[in-house]
């Protein structure tokens, strides 16, 4: 493995946005700062390819462009096999002599539609492939730019247009897919969760990802203010209270080996510090009916299968 | 090149034949899934990967959806691309077709084209690609294994050609072509390779101001596959159709040139014409039943009918000077159609061709039969019927049946 | 003045993009604006790494961090953020 790469803040703040401003994401958007801060961990030549989704559209208005980069977009469901694609030319004209760079990064992005549901064929089948490149997965819970409708990814309880808060039924009552315990299933080389607040750790993680000889998956916390009704001033707040109440817990899989990452192991060595989901919820729009008395059943639901996903999370951490 | 360039003869089946062809084209990266009839062609071209006879990056997609983006974004990134499929997998692949040709990118695929389910069928008719006319890909439809060996090398020369950029299939029944052995003649290594020769790339204009190759590089960045609103997707595609007029030359300047390396044209490389100056009667027909079709009009010459046939051999662009120069004097027409366009009054040859005709100066009886499909077998007594019935036409100057089903238990 | 649009002769294939969002300027967006207490900031650079625009920016050679408000869009996530509180959203004038 390469030397950890150390950096400062004012190192980050001074690199040069590769995700420029000007984009067209709405204010507040989480996925965008987290774009901007993937992209301040970059090494080298990259070349970037991204899924239909909220973070694609956004950047590439014909005729403006919010990329510094070389940048792709085809479909929704195929950000990995262009990826793939990428990465094999690359490979074979290195070996030809018609490429002078000495090693091109390849970074495919997509959000929690183009990656749990229609994309995770894609994903699964590049991974299973072993191609070298790093997928991130900005995940902002639902299909929001086509008008929040649920996802794979959407947690228990959210309402979205597809899955809303009726009489009858109370948001979606399927718990989110655990996306990135099925990546370490694929025994691929780095698998890591992140999250903005964190940006140490997510500026780290994306770097440690590039590094990897493989492929490598980051499953990063993106608020959406206008997909969750909250407070656009409050999306990275969000993204602390998620790893707080331990929603969104903080790991990585370095060839299947799970480590807490500092954030969530501070919780897991002082327990009273992990925050009820509640706090969490209270102030997202989307879960505003799970504060009444009919839906107690169900945000005790949450709580529990919360913990629940936590304990066996600390399980599999044990061994390291 | 002056002289004809010495060749083999090789036993190959189609498909042996289309992955031979790739294998001399010093292709960069094949991505495919495969599919019957075309897995051969993976097969074979995994065969020469194994044992180091090409050097190109060989991905097993998961899916034939994304082998074409897989063949697409390396093209892209400036791989020259090859891959195949049939039937479902290039159903699977529709929504991708259209984007590849929207990023211009000049992949060439084989379609042993095999019909569509349901219900399940793996034998050949021309449904598959006959569905994907709209796409904006060239389509090259062969007669036999040898056309399809030199269709293969020539579509790179026509995809890759600046004033194209539009990927291209080549289309063989199958099972017919793709699994029957044929001698094929084909051309040593460095002759195709100097034919193919290395991939040009235009320069385009990005957003940092500069003119540089089109492909994607660090070293000069590019937005690719933009969102393009109202007011500006609409040029994008008038684009495409001005590729598509262009390639109409191109071709036939692909297969003049190959004509003089290999000894071998095919036709003016549109449309292929036999007996036709003076025939009365006339049968269009697109792939390997042009054959078939061939033995019957001899036939029918020796016992003093005028009776020729039209194979089109490029589909898309549809050679419109071509086959109206080819069907103008003819008096009635019968248009063979390996596919259905349920409820379109007709298949989608007969209808192109018909549509052509309407603006020359006389107009043929022109009647539709359909043909084929899930690959029943056509007999030459079959083929000679239809000419009989066209030359009942001329007699009684009646259609009875402008729509018929050859082979169909009625 | 009204440039004219260019014809599908003249732009290049495939979508490749022409211009930077650089150009495009989404400071109108907002209706309140981040104003800064010079004294509270500690120059922590928390700003400029959450804010989604890339609005802040931090000038070396100044030593200080510059608001860009051709592209802030107001959301707050800055004055959010702050650890000392340094940063107000303000309703924009005019």
């Amino acid at each position: 493995m390469t030397e950890e790469w150390k950096f400062t803040t004012k190192d980050i703040a001074e690199k040069p946005d590769l995700f420029l401003s000007g984009h067209r994401a709405c204010a507040g958007c989480g996925p965008a700062t987290v774009l901007r801060l993937i992209m301040k961990a970059t090494r080298g030549p990259t070349i970037v390819t991204e899924a239909t989704g909220c973070m694609e559209v956004v950047s590439s208005i014909y005729p403006y462009t919010s990329w510094a980069t070389p940048w792709l977009h085809t479909a929704f469901e195929n950000a990995a096999a262009n990826a793939s694609g990428i990465e094999a030319a690359l490979k074979i004209m290195k070996k030809k002599g018609r490429i002078k760079q000495e090693h091109v990064d390849v970074i495919a992005l997509a959000g929690d539609g183009g990656t749990y549901d229609i994309g995770i064929q894609a994903l699964s089948g590049a991974v299973e492939r072993g191609h070298d490149f790093l997928f991130v997965l900005y995940d902002n819970e639902a299909y929001m730019n086509t008008g929040i409708q649920r996802s794979g990814g959407t947690p228990l309880g959210a309402a979205t247009t597809t899955s809303p808060a009726g009489t009858v039924m109370p948001g979606k009552l399927e718990p989110k897919k655990p996306i990135a315990e099925i990546m370490v299933a694929h025994e691929m080389p780095y698998v890591a969760t992140a999250s903005p607040y964190y940006w140490r750790d997510l500026l780290s993680k994306v770097r440690k990802g590039l590094e990897v000889n493989g492929p490598a998956f980051l499953h990063v916390f993106a608020p959406c203010p206008r997909g969750w009704r909250s407070d656009p001033a409050k999306s990275i707040e969000y993204s602390k209270l998620a790893v707080e109440s331990c929603v969104f817990p903080l790991w990585e899989a370095v060839n299947g080996q799970c480590q807490l990452s500092t954030p969530s192991k501070l919780i897991a060595l002082a327990p009273q510090k992990k925050k009820p989901v509640k706090d969490y919820l209270q102030g997202q729009g989307r879960f505003r009916h799970l504060l009444t008395p009919q839906n107690q059943k169900l945000l005790e639901e949450i709580q529990r299968l919360t913990d629940e996903r936590w304990q066996r999370l600390l399980k599999k951490c044990q061994t390291t | 090149m002056k002289s004809i360039a010495k060749q083999e003869v090789m036993a190959l089946n189609g498909d042996e034949a289309v992955a031979y062809a790739a294998k001399q084209s010093d292709v960069d990266v094949v991505a495919a899934y495969p599919i019957t009839p075309q897995t051969i062609i993976v097969e074979k071209f995994s065969e020469y990967v194994a044992n180091g006879e090409v050097q190109t990056e060989f991905i097993c997609t998961e899916s034939e959806h994304s082998a074409l983006t897989a063949c697409l974004a390396a093209s892209v990134t400036g791989a020259r691309t090859f891959t195949a499929s049939a039937s479902a997998g290039l159903a699977l692949m529709h929504e991708m077709l259209f984007v590849t040709s929207g990023c211009r990118a000049p992949v060439v695929m084989a379609i042993a084209n095999r019909a569509l389910s349901a219900p399940l069928n793996i034998h050949g008719d021309q449904s598959d690609s006959m569905a994907e006319r709209d796409s904006g890909w060239i389509q090259i439809y062969v007669e036999n294994a040898q056309e399809v060996y030199d269709s293969i090398i020539q579509a790179f020369r026509i995809a890759e050609d600046l004033n194209v950029l539009l990927p291209v299939i080549v289309g063989l029944d199958g099972f017919t072509l793709s699994h029957t052995l044929e001698n094929v003649k084909v051309l040593v290594d460095d002759v195709v390779q100097r034919f193919v020769g290395t991939r040009q790339l235009p320069d385009v204009l990005t957003h940092e101001g500069k003119k540089v190759p089109f492909k994607l590089d660090p070293e000069s960045p590019m937005t690719m596959g933009p969102i393009a609103l109202p007011d500006y997707y609409f040029e994008f595609k008038r684009q495409q159709e001005e590729a598509m007029k262009n390639a109409l030359a191109v071709i036939q300047k692909v297969n003049s040139e190959y004509a003089t390396v290999s000894g071998r044209s095919y036709g003016n490389g549109l449309v292929d014409v036999y007996c036709l100056e003076d025939a009365e009667v006339a049968v269009v027909c697109v792939g390997s039943t042009a054959g078939t079709i061939k033995t019957v009009v001899d036939e029918l010459r020796q016992e003093g009918v005028k009776a020729g046939l039209l194979r089109i051999r490029t589909f898309r662009p549809l050679p419109v000077e071509e086959i109206r120069r080819a069907l103008e004097n003819v008096k009635a027409v019968a248009v063979m159609d390996k596919s259905m366009s349920f409820g379109g009054n007709g298949g989608a040859v007969f209808h192109e061709v018909r549509h052509v005709l309407y603006d020359a100066k006389a107009h043929p009886y022109v009647v539709n039969y359909i043909y084929g499909l899930g690959g029943r077998d056509t007999s030459p007594q079959e083929l000679r019927a239809i000419y009989e019935d066209l030359q009942r036409i001329l007699q009684t100057k009646r259609v009875e049946k402008p729509m018929q089903y050859l082979g169909l238990r009625e | 003045m009204t440039t004219r649009e260019k014809s599908w002769k003249e732009i290049a294939p495939a979508g490749v993009c022409s211009k930077s969002s650089i150009g495009f300027l989404t400071g109108d967006w907002k209706t309140y604006m981040p104003v800064r207490d010079l004294e509270k900031c500690t120059r922590c650079l928390l700003c400029v790494l959450f804010c989604p625009d890339g609005a802040i920016r931090w000038k070396p050679e100044k030593g200080d961090i510059e608001f860009d408000y051709n592209y802030c869009k107001g959301c707050g996530i800055c004055a959010n953020e702050c650890p000392t509180k340094a940063i107000t959203m303000k309703l924009e004038q005019e």
